[in-house]
């Protein structure tokens, strides 16, 4: 009797259960997704006409191939490439690092394995991927903005409220190269550190990774790094290549 | 007493009318399904979704505005072929014809110009989000992947869009741009481990040349108005398809 009383009760409870969730069911798309959607439609609309309106999209001359133009910048999105350009030699900055770019973007889904954080803004249990990820979108942009703002005749750098003219500040910097072996050395602890450190110091993130995850993501990461890396080295060193070979020089 | 019928109701109860718009507008929860469903537009949409999948604040609305944005370049991009021959002799004059000849060919030409800006940037701004909400983790790995390759294609229409105009800012962006693609390592001709000469390089099958010339703005022309926005759109459609087969938009779990 007792135990008829209990399933009886339990019986209701599913039952309650059930209408709950079905109460809780996702709300119908129309009207509110579509309203939203023709909204911001508009809103775009309006503001690209307002802009269309205000500002004339840039023509300068005709092209005249035997004028070259100074400085000759790429098109904004791709100015963040010419920018390491100064840094890096075309082979590299213009087609090697955009692939690895690329190929890299491809493979975060496959490379990070962290099943948190889906569908929500959660910076905490997602640390080291915002973080990376962050710092090399912004790295992207910073690229950008110096390339299409700070860049003057011969690529010189000038802030955005000084003119272009040479009155002698970019004194002529003379560059160096270093000895192959000592940057093969310097390269190798660079990466076996980028290598060996994680796993050192038990990184959550590098505990969750097998090897060849691993692998690829430290790979990638130390490679994203050394534009930085190379940036400083250049700037304030004045260093030019790290190696240099008869078919190519870093 | 006849009730009479306001003019609409008339119309409303129309054969032609009824041909076209299957079902009335009450707001009924079977009318909301099927405004979805018998549209075929609308019908991207599942009929049901998450409640925070609707706001803003969620999906900053990027994905969308960059789909948008497209269309609008499609729009305007047709309208401006009109006026535009894609040859040396003419392709600047058609620029200054559009800016002084043409009834609102600046303002048409400008609408273009920075629609394309601002969809590369919101498409940068659409994979920051789907990176910042983990909308690529499993299972929808994929999507990510062909959202890459949009981003991609994005750039490319805007880059080979960059030569038409031919005045001297397009015609040296483009320069550096495809001295580029001679750098590139074995099948360029400048670049390390080159095996190719300057007539069979990378740069030779962009350019149809070795620099900026005839060939390369026919070649930019076609890229740019019909092969790169025909893989486009085949991309977007697997795009679209793959949210709703991937499990819908990412929700937390």
């Amino acid at each position: 009797m007792a135990e008829e009383k209990t399933e009886a009760v339990e019986e209701k409870a599913a039952k309650k259960a059930a209408q709950a969730k079905k109460k809780e069911r996702n709300p119908y798309v129309w009207p509110e997704l579509p309203f939203k959607e023709l909204m911001s439609a508009i809103l775009v609309m309006a503001l690209l006409i307002v802009w269309a309106l205000w500002l004339d999209a840039p023509l300068g001359e005709i092209a005249t191939p035997s004028r070259t133009e100074n400085p000759a910048k790429a098109p904004w999105y791709f100015i963040g490439l010419q920018e390491i350009l100064v840094y890096f030699d075309p082979w590299y900055s213009g087609v090697v690092m955009p692939s690895i770019i690329m190929v890299g973007l491809m493979a975060i889904p496959y490379l990070d394995t962290n099943p948190k954080g889906v569908g929500e803004y959660n910076f905490k249990s997602r640390k080291f991927i915002m973080i990376n990820f962050l710092i090399g979108y912004f790295m992207w942009m910073f690229a950008i903005v110096v390339g299409q703002f700070m860049r003057g005749p011969s690529w010189l750098f000038f802030w955005p409220w000084e003119p272009w003219d040479d009155s002698g500040h970019h004194a002529e910097v003379v560059l160096k190269n270093i000895d192959n072996n000592i940057s093969l050395i310097a390269l190798g602890i660079y990466f076996a550190l980028g290598f060996i450190l994680p796993k050192l110091f038990k990184m959550k993130w590098a505990k969750n990774l097998d090897f060849m995850r691993y692998s690829i993501v430290v790979t990638l990461l130390l490679l994203m790094y050394m534009v930085p890396v190379k940036v400083v080295l250049r700037q304030i060193f004045h260093v030019r290549y790290l190696i240099t070979t008869p078919w190519f020089n870093i | 007493m006849s009730e009479k019928k306001s003019f609409t109701e008339k119309i409303m109860a129309t054969q032609i009318w009824k041909s076209i718009f299957r079902h009335d507008f009450k707001d009924t929860p079977a009318n909301r399904g099927k405004m979805i469903r018998s549209n075929v537009f609308l019908h991207l949409h599942p009929l049901r979704i998450p409640k925070h999948a609707m706001k803003i604040r969620f999906t900053w609305c990027m994905g969308g505005i960059t789909f948008f944005l497209f269309l609008v370049e499609c729009i305007t991009g047709i309208l401006l072929m009109f006026y535009y021959h894609p040859v040396v002799e003419y392709a600047y004059m058609d620029m200054k014809y559009l800016q002084f000849d043409v009834p609102f060919g600046q303002i048409l030409r400008n609408i273009h110009r920075w629609g394309a800006h601002l969809m590369v940037m919101t498409v940068m701004l659409h994979m920051l989000r789907v990176f910042l909400t983990g909308s690529y983790k499993p299972p929808r790995e994929f999507n990510w992947v062909i959202g890459v390759l949009l981003l991609t294609l994005t750039l490319l229409m805007s880059f080979t869009g960059y030569l038409l105009p031919w005045d001297q800012l397009a015609y040296w962006a483009i320069t550096v741009g495809t001295n580029m693609g001679a750098a590139t390592p074995f099948i360029g001709v400048e670049g390390p481990f080159s095996l190719v000469d300057k007539f069979s390089d990378v740069r030779f099958v962009l350019l149809g040349g070795t620099t900026v010339g005839a060939n390369a703005l026919l070649r930019f022309y076609v890229a740019h108005v019909i092969a790169i926005p025909a893989v486009v759109f085949v991309g977007c459609a697997i795009h679209f398809w793959r949210i709703r087969k991937d499990g819908g938009i990412s929700r937390p779990l």
